[in-house]
This record gives C-alpha cells, structure tokens and sequence, in this order.
C-alpha cells in the first residue's frame, strides 16, 4: 500500500451498499455504462461478419438467436433504458436543477439535494428499466 | 494481534466488541485489528469507548481528538463501514454488539486512526477560502461590506465546514484518483463564489476548471449523506457546475 496515495480503490467506488439508493444509482450508471461500451464494441464485430458474405452473417447471426442470446439483448435494453432515464436526471442534477437551495441546516440534517425528486427519478430509472427488459423477453421469446 | 480485553465490569451497562484498527507505515505491513470488550451507556460515544481503551488497556492506540463536541472536525474515522465523527457517534445509536473503527478512507495513515490532513488543507487553501477584493477597497477608511440575508443564505449552508474530511472520504471519485480536489474543496469554492461580497469567481472557478476539478463529481452525494454539520456538499457542486455551465450568473 503506497501509504502517501492511499484511497479506497475500484472496491470502494463500487460499493453500493453504504449510501442510500444514490450511490446505487451511481454503481449502476457505471455498470451501465461499461455494459452499452462491451455491447458497442460486440455489435461492431458483429456487423463486420457481413464482410464474410450472407452465410457467414446468418451463421454469427444464429449465434444471438438462443435464450441466452435473448436475455444478454433484453439486459443490453435495460440497460440502455436506465442510463438514458438515469443520465437525464444526473445531467438536471449537474445544472443545479432539482437539488434545492441553500438554506441554515437544521438537526438532523437531510441532505437537500438526496431530495425526494432526485429519489423518484432514480426509482423511476430501475422501474423503466425493468419494464423494457420485461418487454424485451416477452418480444423475443414470444416469437 | 487481536486482543481481547474486558473493561465491562459495571453490571448495569451493556458492553460492546470494539476493534480498532492498527498500523503503523513506517513498521507494519499491513493492518491488524484488536479487540477490546468495552462497556457503554446510552449517551456514550465512540471517542469515549476509544479513550477508554486508551486509558486502561492501550495507551498506544492512535487517534486524534480535540473538542469532543462536533466542531473541531479532528475525529473522523470510519464506524462499522461509514465516515462517521467518532465524538458524535453515540454507540447505542449504531445498533450493533460489535463496533469497527478504521482510520478514514483517502487520507495517508499517520498511524492507527489518525490521518494526515495536509493534501485536504492544501485543496482547501487552494481554491482561495477568503474573500478576494480589490486592494484599494482594502486600504481606504474602514469600510464595511453590506450583505442582505437573502444574500446570506446563499452561502451560510457551507461556512459550516469543519473540515473534518468525512466527504473526501465518502466520495467515490476520491477513491479512484487522488487528484481530485474532493468534495470539501468544490463546496468551498462554492461557498466564496456565492458570497455576494467576493470578486474572485472567476479565479475561482479556472482553478476547479481542470481535469481532476469539478468535472470528476458524478452526484453519487454520497459526501453529503455523511457530513456532521449538514454543509450538503454535493448541493453545493452542483450550484456550483450551474455557474460553470451558464446556468447561474
């Protein structure tokens, strides 16, 4: 442990547990995020079977068409609907919107800007997510 | 290393496992817990339970203190996982037969649970923590700077920080680059920005203009959900990004 530099490291950014729905909410945005990069990188390597003519693309294709193929698509769904839902509440957040105002803190200090807005935004993130993954399982295995 | 000692001899109070965490940088390489059964009532706090120890078991235990009362912000530890003033953490209030101290994430350890302070002091002083105002207005007859309370209330939220670092070590950015200016610092810069009496905003807000500045902040507001004083860091960085982003003028 170089004592000079010593900070919490990746496990302690990524812990979820110790800050209220917040920090989950953030844990997840990166979670989140890394999750739609990995996807990014895997669509463009998949889209590039093409150069390999139809039946190479129709085999690569082949590969994503079984249920764990349809469940990896409905979480890269769930994904994608809780950042957006999320990085749109963060980037109010960012502008000063929603996070109160200054005011004299009175005992035992609430923190005005973990503020019941900012809550349901983040709830309501988890929840669409959650639909559109449900939504996504029913499309895909109602075939 | 783990030791147990037993100060529960009142048979009207309740005890507690208290570990502490040990390590000296300069001999150890690692850290070590010990473990110490205390006794405590209702009002006791963690610094008492700690000073306990101290005075019947352990006088080398380390731990930095002054005012016992949440003011002088010298005591900030981490209490069963969470960034807590160990002056006024009351036991009873934690709920657990077993209390864990460790010195504060994000500081380099001095030894056990004190913390050096000297990178927090240098970010604070950093972001110029004064008023910045013409020298002539200085120099001429004693001149007093008038402010309204609404404009007050702007600022008197964050002149509450007793920099006792329990943001900085909450925050999830600090625990990934010990660059950041952190929490505490962004909330001061915001505090002398919002005062209506400063003219330094602008150099102010170049200095956390940087790549380890205000951008780093992700509102996770983990810092504020851990200030004793209710200061509301995150609140504070966000403002202050408005005024980065035209928002707020």
């Amino acid at each position: 442990m170089d004592n000079d530099k010593r900070k919490e490291g990746i496990k302690g950014m990524a812990n979820p547990t110790r800050y209220g729905i917040e920090r989950v909410a953030y844990w997840l945005m990166r979670l989140s995020g890394l999750g739609l990069l990995g996807y990014f990188v895997a669509h463009i390597y998949e889209t590039s079977n093409i150069l390999r003519g139809r039946v190479g693309w129709d085999d690569f294709l082949a590969l994503t068409q079984t249920p764990e193929g349809h469940v990896g698509m409905g979480i890269v769904i769930a994904m994608c609907v809780f950042h957006t839902v999320n990085g749109i509440r963060v980037m109010m957040g960012h502008g000063g919107v929603g996070v109160g105002k200054p005011t004299r803190p009175d005992y035992p200090y609430d923190p005005a800007s973990q503020n019941y807005r900012h809550k349901i935004g983040i709830y309501s993130a988890i929840i669409l997510a959650a639909i559109a993954f449900m939504y996504g399982m029913a499309v895909m295995f109602g075939e | 290393m783990a030791q147990v000692s037993s100060i529960a001899d009142d048979q009207s109070s309740k005890s507690i496992t208290l570990r502490i965490a040990r390590y000296n940088p300069e001999k150890d390489s690692e850290r070590q817990f010990m473990e110490f059964t205390v006794s405590y009532e209702k009002w006791t706090t963690v610094l008492e339970a700690i000073l306990d120890v101290k005075q019947h078991f352990d006088h080398s235990v380390a731990v930095r203190y002054s005012c016992r009362q949440a003011t002088c912000g010298s005591c900030g530890m981490i209490i069963n996982g969470k960034p807590r003033l160990a002056c006024f953490t009351k036991i009873s209030e934690l709920d657990s037969d077993v209390v864990t101290v460790e010195p504060m994430n994000n500081f380099p350890i001095i030894r056990d649970l004190a913390v050096k302070f000297e990178r927090l002091f240098d970010t604070h002083h950093k972001i110029k923590p004064y008023l910045v105002r013409d020298d002539t207005e200085l120099e001429s007859d004693a001149q007093e700077f008038l402010q309204s309370p609404e404009e007050l209330e702007q600022y008197i939220q964050f002149a509450n920080c007793i920099k006792c670092g329990l943001c900085n070590s909450a925050c999830p950015t600090m625990a990934t680059d010990s660059s950041f200016v952190g929490p505490q610092a962004l909330a001061q810069a915001y505090r002398y920005v919002a005062d209506s009496r400063d003219k330094g905003k602008d150099s102010r807000l170049k200095i956390i203009d940087d790549s380890h500045g205000i951008w780093r902040c992700h509102f996770a507001g983990s810092c504020s959900q851990v200030c004793p004083k209710g200061v509301d860091p995150a609140m504070g960085i966000q403002l202050l990004r408005g005024y980065m982003l035209g928002f707020r003028s």
